[in-house]
């Protein structure tokens, strides 16, 4: 009965600090125009976090080492773009494919029907969904041969499916509907950043509730121990099949809001480049940690795209060397802290563990978690 | 086989290349027995429970199951030239059955493993409750939209259950693997009981414990058994357990049968105390 | 078949160029169970390194040079990257490389400022265009596959025949005995990265001679090219590495030369995938099975 009772004040302050960042999110949208360099962090940093916790659920959770996240991110945001051009943009677009093959635009459907704002943003969002599950269909047809590899060949299998895939989207025949090698553009976006705080904070509570439900304890096991799994019942080949759809259904998600993000979206910047920058996020984060993937995609993207952009324009913290701090400068630091942190902090920011409410509440109550820390510590 | 036995190897034979691990073994367990296989080391025991539960596909015989065949197999491929065993025509007219571990389990046939293979990174609790995730019938969406909210309260009443009989109940929030180690192999039958089983395999389950634990565990086993109606086949060094405890005994030595019968028969059979103690050559 | 001929000498070429990167992986692969993804950014480097020492030295300091740097930058990878992680799971090594590749293209990048360099000094005599049965190539094409089946006759010999070499040899069959027959792991895995190392480097002047420039991205796509050789000869094997390379190389020239460019590298994935699938150890490799 006690611990009832504290996981219902748990989840109610849960749910108050949630309601407090949406607060925050949609004053700071109101206070600040939307090309604020803190708009495009929130979102372009939520779109990571989408991403890394989706590869976190295949990677961390159900121990399958998959390379492969580019390739599904290139699957959803094709088909977000193909799927949400506006008509009468296609023909300028496609301008090499006269107007392409695809004659119609999910979201200006919508808006047609159910009113501007609503349905645009219904439309958005349904684009956003078929995304996901084109990544998801791919997924399941990519699964049948290479689940059944063991850990390295298998990254190294998904990683060739992810180049493939890219081959297939910049071929010339393929043209009318990917545009080839040329930009997509012109699709829509949702405009404000609590748009992307939303939906992104409802996939990823999905994916928590996912890996905390029967069917995500399975996933552990087989991380853990794949014979024991296997002899307690659960059927390897089905639900590593799972992990890899669900993980790959968000990861479409996540490539079509990069996508939207972005504005323009080009083939050649889903390399195999993009999936190691993500698994690096995640294990900063910590592998098998949702919340710390979440922390990391913030701390990651706020500071690549804002707090050491001097690192590459010269000055940095008021110190002017623009001999060492010239174009590049960034991206190298970045990497040396990830090294630092792979080689010393192997178990990333959170470690296994997860962010909690408890974890908060203790924290201010002045009682350091030991027994919880020694507890995990050595796992 | 006085009754419909449970379960029943027949003329399983189980080869590496051109190691026979098991060579023709049949053998039977009757409903609400205790039977042990024993056998010096590297006699082929464990190659046998991995036979009976999908591990390993054996190069040829048969495996029943409440009087079906749950495994069939005869020598294919490479095999068909290298086979070194007994009766390798015998089932060549026969389908093939090659199941995996999982499927076995799901027919009611748990096991716990020689090398305890707990999960390590979960909890004592969480150990017993994944055994059960093979039961549950909530599909991925309504587990994940926690829509299935009175089977979730059941798993985790029948596992609360479990823990309090093997006496874990107090470590419950405790990392699996921090257990002393005679408590992670009662966790790991904990853990085989979850699956609902009719048949227990226990790979020597009183491994590295002393005579009184040895004991208390052969009191438990009997007392599971009968609490469950379960059926035991194990495998076990500890002779006086072995004993005391099973109602028929097998000795397998280079993967063969050299003798089988009650307790006292096989106290008493000279090939067992030559296999166990070595016989030399020119005797 | 006359069109294809310029197509064949270069898929040769292309063959022994992803041998000399291939062995590196395959190597390290059978030693220490690691795809060394950083392997073929050491080869860009060595491109690098190439085309920034022969426009200021001659070319009997250079060459030395781009393979001596390129040695000291493969065994300090190992010393800093992969020793510390010896006893952790697989993943964290794999993590460690892919780490590593990416730090090594960003200092590049800083390096460099970003721009492809272009290779205004090849190397005279080699680069000189010649003829051969009517198809107009460069000297180093015919070079490349002879001085590479060269190496690995060194190698192999090497390894069947010297102390290290057996140690090696040892390594490979089981990591923890050897250890304890008294095999000096961190020197056969050390040397192991430097004879990885020391190929890739001539791998890359050969590869860069016949190349307009050197990008910091050049080195990941051979890289991954040779990686698949490796697999597809089965991985750990040297003679599988070597005939992969070539069969790979091989396959990409006629695939362009057929008129498919966009997919020679989707075929060489697929060709990975089809092995993985149907014969995971590829064609030498050996089969490793889990005990239960």
């Amino acid at each position: 009965m006690i611990r009832n009772n504290e996981k219902r004040k748990e989840t109610i302050l849960g749910i108050f600090l949630l309601l407090l960042l949406l607060a925050v999110m949609t004053f700071i949208d109101a206070k600040l125009p939307s090309y604020h360099i803190a708009i495009k962090v929130i979102k372009k940093a939520s779109v990571y976090a989408l991403v890394a916790v989706s590869m976190n659920l295949l990677n961390g959770f159900t121990g399958l080492f998959s390379l492969g996240q580019a390739g599904f991110m290139l699957l959803g945001a094709y088909t977000y773009a193909v799927l949400s051009i506006p008509v009468g943009k296609r023909a300028g677009v496609y301008q090499y494919f006269d107007g392409g093959w695809i004659q119609f635009s999910i979201p200006e459907f919508f808006s047609e029907h159910l009113g501007e704002t609503f349905g645009l943003n219904m439309g958005i969002i349904i684009a956003l969904l078929l995304g996901g599950l084109v990544a998801a269909f791919f997924a399941y047809l990519i699964g049948l041969p290479v689940l059944r590899l063991k850990s390295d060949y298998l990254a190294i299998a998904t990683l060739g499916f992810a180049e493939i895939l890219r081959a297939f989207f910049q071929w010339k025949k393929l043209g009318p509907l990917t545009n080839g090698s040329n930009l997509l553009k012109s699709y829509p976006d949702f405009g404000s950043a609590t748009g992307y705080i939303v939906l992104i904070g409802i996939f990823i509570a999905l994916i928590v509730l996912l890996v905390n439900s029967t069917y995500g304890r399975a996933f552990k096991a087989i991380r853990d121990d794949e014979i024991a799994a296997e002899a307690m019942g659960i059927n390897l080949a089905k639900h590593k099949r799972m992990a890899f759809i669900i993980s790959s259904f968000f990861a479409g998600i996540g490539g079509g809001m990069l996508a939207m993000y972005m504005g323009t979206l080009q083939a050649l910047s889903f390399k195999s480049t993009m999936t190691y920058e993500i698994l690096l996020v995640v294990v900063m984060g910590g592998i098998g940690s949702i919340t710390g993937s979440v922390i990391t995609s913030f701390l990651y993207i706020a500071s690549m795209e804002w707090l050491l952009r001097g690192l590459d324009s010269g000055t940095f913290l008021g110190i002017n060397a623009p001999g060492l701090f010239k174009n590049g400068f960034r991206m190298a630091v970045v990497s040396l802290i990830i090294m630092v942190v792979v080689l010393f902090f192997s178990k990333g920011i959170m470690g296994d563990r997860e962010f909690s409410v408890k974890g908060l509440i203790r924290l201010f109550g002045g009682k350091k978690a030991k027994e919880n820390a020694g507890g995990d510590g050595n796992v | 086989m006085s009754e419909n036995p449970i379960l029943r190897l027949e003329n399983v034979t189980m080869q590496f290349g051109g190691v026979v691990a098991v060579n023709n073994l049949s053998l039977h367990v009757n409903p609400g027995e205790i039977v042990a296989l024993i056998g010096p080391n590297g006699a082929g025991k464990t190659t046998a429970f991995n036979c009976i539960t999908g591990v390993y596909q054996p190069t040829n015989g048969i495996v029943e199951f409440e009087g079906k065949p749950i495994v069939v197999a005869h020598p294919e491929g490479k095999m068909k030239k290298l086979y070194a065993g007994e009766n390798a025509e015998l089932y060549m007219s026969r389908h093939p059955i090659d199941p995996t571990p999982d499927k076995i389990t799901k027919l009611g046939i748990a096991r716990t493993f020689q090398n305890i293979r707990l999960w390590k990174s979960m909890t004592v609790f969480d150990n017993v409750l994944t055994a059960k995730h093979m039961l549950a019938k909530q599909n991925v969406f309504s587990a994940t939209l926690r829509l299935a909210r009175a089977e979730d309260k059941q798993m985790a009443e029948e596992t609360e259950a479990l823990l309090a009989e093997q006496d874990l109940l107090k470590y419950r929030d405790d990392l699996a693997t921090s257990l002393p180690y005679g408590l992670q192999r009662r966790l790991e039958i904990a853990r085989a009981l979850a699956t609902k089983p009719k048949l227990l395999l226990l790979d020597e389950p009183a491994a590295g414990m002393n005579p009184q634990e040895t004991q208390e565990l052969g009191e438990f086993v009997a007392q599971i058994k009968e609490k469950y109606g379960l059926s035991i086949l194990l495998i076990e060094h500890h002779m006086d357990f072995v004993m005391n405890f099973s109602d028929r005994i097998y000795a397998i030595d280079f993967g063969k049968l050299i003798c089988s019968g009650t307790p006292d028969v096989i106290a008493n059979d000279q090939r067992v105390i030559d296999a166990y103690l070595g016989v030399s050559e020119d005797e | 078949m006359e069109a294809l001929l310029p197509y064949i000498i270069n898929g040769i070429s292309a063959g022994g160029q992803y041998a000399l990167i291939a062995i590196g992986y395959t190597m390290v692969y059978g030693i220490l169970r690691l795809i060394n993804f950083a392997h073929g950014d050491v080869f860009m480097v060595a491109g690098l390194i190439m085309v920034y020492t022969t426009t200021s030295m001659p070319l009997y300091i250079s060459i030395p040079i781009v393979l001596v740097c390129t040695v000291v930058l493969g065994f300090v990878i190992e010393r800093v990257a992969y020793k510390p992680l010896r006893s952790a799971p697989r993943m964290s090594l794999m993590i460690s490389a892919i780490g590593v590749s990416y730090l090594i293209q960003n200092l590049a990048f800083y390096i460099t400022g970003g721009l492809p360099k272009p290779v205004l000094n090849p190397i005279p005599w080699v680069s000189d265009t010649i003829t051969i049965f009517g198809a107009l190539t460069k000297r180093v094409t015919l070079i490349t596959p002879i001085l590479t089946l060269v190496l690995v006759f060194v190698l192999v010999y090497l390894i069947k025949n010297t102390k290290i070499g057996m140690g090696m040899r040892a390594a490979s069959k089981d990591f923890e005995t050897a250890q304890l027959m008294g095999v000096k792991i961190n020197s056969v895995i050390s040397f192991t990265f430097i004879v990885g190392s020391f190929l890739a480097a001539v791998g890359s002047i050969l590869y860069f001679t016949n190349y307009p420039s050197v990008a910091i991205t050049s080195g990941s796509l051979p890289g991954l090219r040779a990686f698949i050789a490796a697999v597809f000869g089965g991985i750990g094997s040297i003679p599988g590495a070597v005939v992969g390379a070539f069969i790979i190389g091989l396959c990409e020239e006629l695939i362009k030369g057929l008129g498919y460019s966009t997919f020679s590298d989707a075929f060489t994935f697929a060709l990975l995938i089809v092995v993985l699938c149907v014969k995971p150890t590829g064609l030498f490799g050996e089969k490793v099975t889990d005990k239960v």
